[in-house]
């Protein structure tokens, strides 16, 4: 996410790094830099505007000059307004005292709505609560199809009328029917409308009134312009929502739209959508992409992730067998399918300090790669996973038969195989990695990425 | 008034025009009305920055106000540092004496950075293959339903292939429009190959004699090698049976979309051979500014605008008009 923009930032200060004191001229040169990365950045221009003046006023103040380290300071500043801008905290949703908790979607056309109903169902489920969906998007054709089916993936209930009720009536029922279930989240899913559409919003106004939302989250795409602000505003002065949901943040948008959002309107981003999967959904972290995009790496977000999908006690047990040099195919195994537990690679490969974005952006993590390397160790036998000296030529072209390879997908793995048990053998005799995963990503070993 | 789509559709009969449904006959004003009503927000921007800056003098000021406001239509740096330095040239040279001669160059030069390539839809091949592709939510399916239904009423007969087979109920959605077009659609089962969809998509064209077969396919972000290589895998499965094929492959750029759009349009051009732009959801308050930027870096042809989610919403593009809606007289304090 924001990969660009911290390239820019970065590009931007490194001019400023490479000297001990800032004078003016650098100031401006930094700000000029700046101003133009976040306009490129689709920033709305008056937001550039403010911005740049807070960090030039305080970069040009006493604070940094008489700092001992100007740069890091300078570093400091536009992390902490970038921070501001977008949101000093992590944002929850409200959850009502009394079930259902409703949740009303809204947004523009092909923002991502219906999706998002579903991600979000997906998350709720994950945390325990019991959620439903209301398909009360009756214009565009299928959308309701759509919600159903993604309901039939998840196992969430989803209420609706087909496409030829009123959307009004379809929540308000939808709202009866979830309580009856006893279901303690309701998501309603909404037609994507023009902000500028006046009897689209009033339906959505009247929505509102009928099922009072405790959350009114605007979804909204991360590729989003400088017309981000006009649709934000005018969502806000007819439903005043909550918060946002910014969407396709997978590709390399810059996501501007979430700063001028937040300070036009003054409500935080809550949610970002990652990926194609349903579980590609997480909280909006503003203090870390902060972080981010001064190349400081998601540190946090990536040991989140690492916690939630390694299991701590084979963690302990590869541990113990990496200390008496018995890394064997097995555990190989283990490893890779508990790091692609945490998602998708090129998610990860983000969150890793130290790595340049730029060269990230070319480095294409192949996902089948993974997928092949895991059927040619499942059809080793047991034995030779053990012992990888055993494979020998026919049982070579046996295992590359048995898993729909060429031999030289075998002989690779095998190569690279050796080679890590070397380094682990290296690594065992010296310093231990705290967690398998620095090894796979951190450490250069390997992996085929 | 109705428009003369022969001359958007290379091989629909000369002088083939399209009536609008009946019941939208009353309402039915020309295209350039109605990109103007769209940009009517637009307009109030950009003159409250000209009613002011019109009378200045031509200063750093007056420059750095022309660029903030072609960037507020999301132009883009790039083109906006071309487009503002042109101008310039034509101060320099005396051109610009008073706001009628500006807004004239500021458009001229506006509607000169859109590429001169060939804007026209050729359908004359039998059966022509058209290849919609581009980002998730863009309006892909939607705008093959219109396309359809353009050239249904212009006596072709289309068939649409549903080659997204990714998202929950795309293919319900194109299956939707043909029944709205009245028209054949070709489509499997969720989650099937794409690749093997269209295969049967163009036989079944090339068996039942459809004039122009428009495959949809799944939304994607440019940015996933994955599937950018399966929209290649898709163009060598439509040229096993049409070698010459696809005669058309058209991307939908979202008008609302901020500088990711040039990206996009780099990247699509890269994996496939991009021939044409449709600018989408120009109904709203969006300028579309991006498509000045993809268009003349890119040197893409802008084809064609959705202006709304109705059938007949779809309009030929004229740069022209597009830079005119853009900068509208009422700028200059009308």
């Amino acid at each position: 996410m924001f990969d660009t923009l911290s390239d820019k930032l970065q590009g931007a200060l490194d001019s400023v790094k490479g000297q001990g004191k800032l004078t003016e001229k650098d100031v401006e040169r930094a700000a000029r830099e700046i101003r133009l990365a976040l306009l490129e950045a689709d920033v709305n221009y008056k937001v550039v505007k403010d911005f740049v003046k807070k960090v030039k006023d305080r970069a040009m103040g006493a604070e940094i000059l008489q700092s001992l380290t100007p740069a890091q300071q300078f570093v400091k500043i536009i992390n902490e307004e970038l921070t501001e801008l977008m949101g000093s905290t992590a944002n929850k949703l409200s959850f009502s005292p009394r079930p259902p908790t409703v949740i009303l979607m809204v947004g523009l056309q092909g923002s991502g709505k219906t999706t998002t109903c579903g991600k979000l169902a997906n998350m709720l489920k994950s945390q325990g609560k019991s959620p439903a969906m209301v398909a009360a998007d009756v214009y565009r054709p299928a959308a309701v199809d759509q919600l159903k089916s993604l309901g039939e993936q998840l196992d969430v209930p989803v209420y609706d009328e087909g496409t030829q009720a009123d959307p009004v009536d379809i929540a308000k029922h939808g709202l009866a029917w979830a309580r009856e279930l006893g279901r303690d989240v309701l998501i309603v899913d909404t037609a994507g409308r023009l902000h500028i559409d006046e009897t689209l919003m009033d339906e959505l106004v009247r929505i509102r009134k009928e099922v009072k939302p405790h959350n009114i989250l605007l979804v909204l795409d991360a590729m989003t312009g400088q017309d981000a602000v006009n649709v934000a505003q005018q969502f806000q002065e007819r439903v005043n929502f909550d918060g946002v949901v910014l969407t396709k943040l997978d590709g390399d948008a810059r996501g501007g739209a979430a700063l001028s959002v937040k300070a036009v309107t003054g409500k935080p981003v809550k949610f970002a959508s990652t990926g194609e999967k349903l579980d590609a959904f997480e909280h909006f972290h503003p203090d870390r992409m902060a972080g981010r995009i001064l190349g400081m790496g998601d540190v946090l977000s990536l040991v989140e992730k690492a916690e939630q999908a390694v299991d701590r006690k084979k963690a302990e047990e590869l541990e113990q067998r990496l200390r008496k040099s018995q890394f064997t195919f097995d555990d190989f195994l283990d490893q890779m399918q508990q790091v692609r537990n945490m998602g998708p690679l090129q998610n990860l490969l983000g969150m890793i300090p130290g790595l340049p974005m730029g060269k990230l952006k070319d480095l294409q993590v192949d996902e089948k790669a993974l997928g092949r390397i895991e059927a040619i160790i499942q059809s080793m036998t047991a034995e030779e996973r053990r012992n990888p000296d055993l494979i020998t030529g026919s049982r070579r072209r046996r295992i590359a038969e048995g898993s729909g390879n060429d031999i030289q997908a075998v002989n690779q793995l095998l190569k690279q195989f050796k080679q890590m048990q070397k380094m682990v053998k290296q690594l065992s005799s010296g310093k231990m990695p705290k967690n398998p995963f620095q090894m796979l990503g951190g450490g250069g070993g390997g992996l085929p990425f | 008034m109705t428009q003369n789509w022969s001359e958007v559709f290379v091989g629909v009969e000369e002088g083939a025009r399209v009536e609008p449904p009946e019941e939208k006959q009353r309402k039915r004003r020309g295209w350039f009305q109605q990109l103007r009503e769209g940009l009517s927000k637009s307009r109030q921007a950009l003159q409250q920055q000209f009613s002011a800056i019109i009378f200045d003098q031509l200063d750093d000021e007056f420059w750095e106000r022309i660029e903030e406001t072609l960037i507020y239509a999301d132009v883009g740096v790039e083109s906006t540092v071309s487009i503002v330095e042109q101008l310039e040239q034509a101060a320099d040279a005396g051109e610009i004496t008073d706001s009628q001669q500006l807004l004239h160059h500021l458009r001229t030069i506006t509607a000169d950075h859109f590429s001169g390539a060939d804007a026209r839809i050729d359908v004359s091949k039998m059966p022509t293959v058209i290849l919609v592709v581009g980002v998730n939510g863009t309006g892909k399916t939607t705008t093959i339903g219109k396309i359809a239904w353009h050239l249904k009423q212009l006596g072709k007969e289309p068939l649409l292939v549903a080659g997204d087979t990714f998202r929950a109920a795309a293919i319900e959605q194109l299956v939707e429009w043909g029944k709205r077009v009245d028209c054949e659609v070709i489509h499997s089962e969720r989650g099937a190959d794409p690749g093997a969809v269209v295969f049967d998509g163009i036989a079944a064209a090339k068996s039942r004699g459809a004039d122009v077969v428009i495959v949809d396919t799944a939304g994607r972000l440019h940015t996933q090698v994955n599937l950018m290589k399966e929209l290649e895998k898709i163009v060598r499965v439509i040229r096993k049976q049409v070698p010459d094929a696809p005669h058309e492959t058209l991307l939908t750029i979202d008008a609302t979309t901020g500088q990711n759009g040039l990206v996009q349009a780099r990247l699509f051009k890269e994996a496939v051979d991009i021939t044409g732009v449709i600018l989408t959801k120009m109904d709203g308050t969006a300028k579309g500014g991006i498509a000045v930027a993809i268009s003349h870096e890119l040197d893409l042809p802008l084809k064609l605008i959705g202006t709304g989610e109705k059938m007949e919403h779809l309009q030929p593009f004229d740069a022209g008009g597009f830079a005119e809606a853009l900068f509208d007289d009422t700028l200059l304090g009308g």
